[in-house]
């Protein structure tokens, strides 16, 4: 007769999961893995890193037990917080859990493998971030993906044409190149604010016509000029920072890469604050949540979302430099492969904040650098399988604990003056 | 006309000079004069759609004029955007507020003219201004509140103290007391004569005519885009603002014959609803409404109203307690079921629940029958009958628009509401549940809407009048239930109450009990 609050229903098909998660491994694992088979988990390279290891079976199981009891906590309707905290938890077990699993009877380096997490997230934290930009001030931007891709593919133009011209100045051209990736994304993103600002063009279909010129035009220009293969492809140097790489364990991992790694970093960092603790950050959420307001005390809503679409289209130019720069040093057709999609995801994962989308971007990067791992470890389970695994978690976790996310109010209403 | 005498301070401050604006098939504004003189309460009174709001907007820079000229202080001034306004002095607080819900009271005061140390917001140098000017004009605020969780009373003092931030010397007030209880109504006049006496030049818009003839130095009446009338409020009472408004007579007091109850069409029992934050908003409620009767519920805002009537038209779902409606339990339907089953709504915030604002009034008229015929069908919409329907009801409600085709959005408040009640009213109906139904109305739209609901009543309607208005619940009910933290204190007859005795159950207090 009294229907109860829905959130709690959510809950609980969440918690039966847990449950249903838990009761599978604790009956799996004693039939899959003799009691002495250990998987190790080293921390570095080399004979003498640390390490840990995990007996298979018995870790397994306790991680079924937690999940079973974390199920059925929350079931019991008690203690809402301690429940919801378990299973939280949970939720982040599975990883180490799958690594175990993947990893029974060998051995695996949890921190180059966290290292590439890290590095897999770059872009996706990026697209992220610049998704924040456009979408705290009201314009959805599902184009990141497509200046994305403008910035990989001219990025990379500019580096094919400038290195015969400029040779033995290989570090300025790369320079040059990374800067050209910025502008050409910030050119998508002026054209998507003019068509949704300008003409009120539904900022979905201008951001997915976005995508399909970013797609017709890079493959274009690669037909028609990249084509030629050089020897010999040149990529974004390492940099490692003095003092700071010599932290033991982690200095390597975090302090000695490359140059878009640490604008994720700076960005992210950048962003918040000016997000949070500055005027311009203060009209940017204003004319996101409400613009008739913030054009009633003279904060100018036009030029502050032409403003901010094009920095996001910036910054997704450079997250586009990883790619083409960065990562691969050439350019292949759609070699964004998805990742301003994903993006999206973060940005939403982490509700419009940088350090939430840092925390959303790290998930997908994990993801990817398991799939990977999977390969190296030769797990006889198809890897499109595990690898589907952390993208099911986000989709529970979304749609069960991070609840309903809160967009901007005023996102994707164009906004008329009289 | 009667200036209060020619004290060295009755200079014009601001003279608007021959206004015209034109919308789409309205002429808002017709060759409008108008002159506000320092330290004056000067109101402005005029019929829903008469262009009160499109002036105030085109003084603060937010609409340009067709024609005419604005000058201050005896000098012709340029405003082409509210950063003008802002920079000349001019503040207002908007008929609907114009705050960002999400901002904290102090973001949302120094929005457009931040305070900073550095390149960084200095939020505790502003909140340490805010509470400086909060206490000078007695408005009480937290600098630290998230808008957005305050009631409407303290977004009002947000509003005004914004304006006051960026230093206005005149200070527009469009429609402030629409949303107020009578008691922070009366807090804000005292704000305003303390606001006057240094030196703030005040235009108040209300469609209250007591409170016209209590505060207002000076009154202009506008009708139909054009000046009615101005003016002295010691020459004008109630009848005549209202004739002078509306162009007509019109009678303030409600003629209704004794009521005839019959069966009971609403009853309640042991109803228990929490508001959207899960907080407990109705306590354990029983009533029956009976056929051919008004009941009206009176109580201060935010004692469980809001939530009792979400609960009885199916927009939210009770805790616990079952609603009767005809005999059918609805505790659980949705709100189409309980449409279906002749319930009428009349709800509180009309531009949310009311109305699909960027649809025509066509549209809107049959929202809740588009779905039969006669304007579906199978599954095909008639638009002849919908065409019909809209021309009847906006012809025989009076709605003024400029056709119907128009965007509701952009039709004024009392048309807005003449719409509701005009698709409420126009079939068969046992029950009206009816919010705050004259909430920003001018008196002859409220009369308009009284005698439908007295209509109502008189045809064996049992009729649910919940409203913030002690004089609107005295004036229609037949029995007054009121309303204190989520439980009815006491039902009354209505000949037994008086104001007194309800203002007293409102606040908590039941005489019968000391
Ligand atoms: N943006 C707009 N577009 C088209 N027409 C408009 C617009 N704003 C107002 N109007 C029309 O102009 C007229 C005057 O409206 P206005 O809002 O100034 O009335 P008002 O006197 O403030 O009424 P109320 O008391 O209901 O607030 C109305 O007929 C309204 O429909
Ligand atoms: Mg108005």
């Amino acid at each position: 007769m009294s229907p109860r609050p829905l959130r709690l229903t959510r809950l609980h098909v969440f918690a039966a999961l847990f449950v249903l998660l838990g009761l599978a491994l604790l009956w799996w694992a004693p039939g899959a893995f003799e009691a002495d088979t250990i998987s190790r988990l080293n921390f570095g390279l080399g004979r003498d890193a640390p390490g840990w290891g995990a007996p298979t079976r018995l870790t397994l199981q306790v991680i079924g037990g937690l999940y079973l009891a974390s199920g059925l906590l929350a079931l019991v309707n008690r203690w809402p917080r301690v429940s919801l905290a378990a299973l939280v938890l949970s939720g982040l077990l599975i990883f180490p859990a799958v690594l175990i699993g993947a990893a029974a009877g060998k051995q695996t380096n949890v921190l180059t493998m966290l290292a590439e997490s890290l590095r897999l997230a770059t872009p996706i934290v990026i697209g992220a971030t610049a998704g924040i930009w456009a979408e705290r001030t009201g314009i959805i931007n599902i184009a990141i993906e497509g200046m994305m891709l403008a910035g990989a593919c001219f990025g990379f133009t500019s580096l094919f044409f400038l290195e015969p011209i400029m040779p033995g100045a290989t570090n300025l051209v790369l320079l040059i190149s990374v800067l050209v990736a910025v502008v050409f994304g910030g050119l998508m993103a002026l054209l998507h604010a003019w068509l949704s600002i300008r003409f009120n063009v539904n900022q979905v279909v201008s951001g997915t016509v976005i995508n399909i010129l970013a797609i017709g035009l890079t493959s274009f220009v690669r037909r028609e000029w990249l084509l030629s293969t050089r020897a010999g492809r040149i990529t974004l140097p390492n940099i490692a920072i003095p003092g700071l790489v010599d932290i033991p364990v982690i200095g390597d991992v975090l302090f000695n890469n490359k140059p878009i790694f640490y604008m994720m970093f700076v960005l992210l960092i950048l962003t918040h604050v000016i997000l949070f603790y500055t005027p311009f950050g203060l009209r940017m959420r204003a004319v996101g949540e409400h613009p008739e307001a913030a054009d009633t005390v003279g904060v100018n809503v036009f030029f502050m979302r032409y403003l901010n679409t094009t920095i996001s289209g910036m910054i997704a130019g450079l997250g586009g430099a990883w790619f083409s720069l960065e990562t691969v040093g050439g350019f292949d057709d759609v070699m964004t492969g998805g990742r301003g999609f994903i993006a999206l995801a973060a940005m939403i994962f982490g509700k419009w904040t940088p350090f939430g989308a840092f925390g959303g971007g790290l998930l997908f990067g994990f993801a990817d650098a398991l799939g990977t791992r999977f390969q190296i470890l030769n797990v006889p389970v198809p890897p499109q399988w595990l690898q589907m695994l952390p993208f099911l978690t986000t989709m529970v976790v979304l749609a069960g604990l991070v609840g309903r996310a809160t967009a901007p109010a005023a996102e994707g209403i164009p906004y008329e003056k009289q | 006309m009667a200036e209060p005498a020619a004290t060295p301070a009755a200079e014009p401050v601001l003279e608007v000079i021959g206004i015209t604006k034109r919308f789409p098939g309205v002429l808002a504004n017709n060759d409008i004069h108008f002159t506000l003189t320092r330290g004056q309460i000067h109101c402005m009174l005029g019929e829903n759609g008469a262009g009160k709001t499109t002036l105030m907007n085109i003084i603060y820079g937010l609409y340009q004029p067709d024609a005419g000229e604005i000058r201050m202080n005896g000098r012709p001034v340029m405003i082409h955007s509210a950063n003008d306004a802002i920079r000349l002095g001019i503040g207002m607080v908007h008929q609907h507020f114009m705050l960002v819900p999400q901002l904290t009271v102090t973001e949302n005061i120094i929005l457009g003219n931040e305070v900073t140390q550095g390149p960084f917001l200095d939020r505790r140098k502003a909140a340490a201004q805010i509470l400086a000017l909060s206490e000078r004009f007695g408005l009480e605020i937290d600098p630290e509140a998230r808008v957005g969780e305050l009631p409407v009373g303290a977004r009002q003092r947000v509003e005004i103290v914004k304006a006051l931030y960026r230093q206005a010397s005149i200070l527009i007030l469009d429609e402030p007391t629409a949303v107020l209880t009578p008691q922070e109504a009366e807090d804000l006049f005292k704000v305003m004569h303390a606001l006057v006496e240094q030196g703030v030049s005040i235009v108040f818009i209300t469609h209250k005519l007591k409170e016209v003839l209590a505060v207002a130095d000076q009154i202009t009446v506008l009708r139909n885009g054009e000046v009615a009338g101005v003016v002295a409020p010691e020459e004008a009472s109630e009848a005549s603002l209202a004739a002078l408004m509306v162009g007509r007579a019109v009678i303030l007091q409600v003629e209704k014959a004794a009521a005839h109850p019959g069966e009971p069409v609403l009853s309640v029992e042991e109803l228990r609803v929490t508001d959207e934050r899960g907080h407990t908003a109705v306590n354990g409620i029983s009533f029956e409404a009976r056929a051919g009767e008004i009941l009206g519920v009176a109580g201060v805002q935010g004692n469980g109203q809001t939530e009792l009537v979400r609960a009885i038209t199916g927009l939210m779902h009770p805790l616990s307690g079952r609603i009767l409606i005809a005999g059918q339990d609805v505790s659980t339907a949705t709100p189409r079921q309980i449409t279906e089953l002749g319930v009428a709504h009349i709800p509180e915030d009309r531009e949310a629940d009311g109305l699909v604002k960027p649809y025509p009034v066509v549209d809107n008229i049959i929202l809740n029958s588009y779905y039969r015929p006669p304007f579906a069908r199978g599954i095909v919409m008639n638009e002849a009958e919908a065409v019909k329907q809209a021309t009847e009801v906006v012809e025989r409600f009076d709605v003024r628009t400029p056709s119907i085709y128009a965007e509701v959005g952009t039709l004024s408040g009392g048309n807005k509401q003449k719409i509701i009640a005009g698709r409420e009213f126009s079939r068969p109906i046992k029950l009206l549940v009816a919010a705050q139904p004259t909430r920003g109305l001018d008196v002859g739209s409220i009369e308009f809407i009284h005698k439908q609901i007295v209509a109502q009543r008189d045809q064996g309607v049992a009729v649910l009048l919940v409203s913030a208005e002690l004089d609107e619940i005295m004036a229609l009910s037949d029995r007054i239930a009121v309303m204190y933290r989520g439980q009815i204190i006491d039902v009354l007859p209505a000949a037994q109450a008086d104001r007194e005795t309800l203002g007293l159950l409102m606040a908590g207090v039941h005489p019968a009990q000391d």
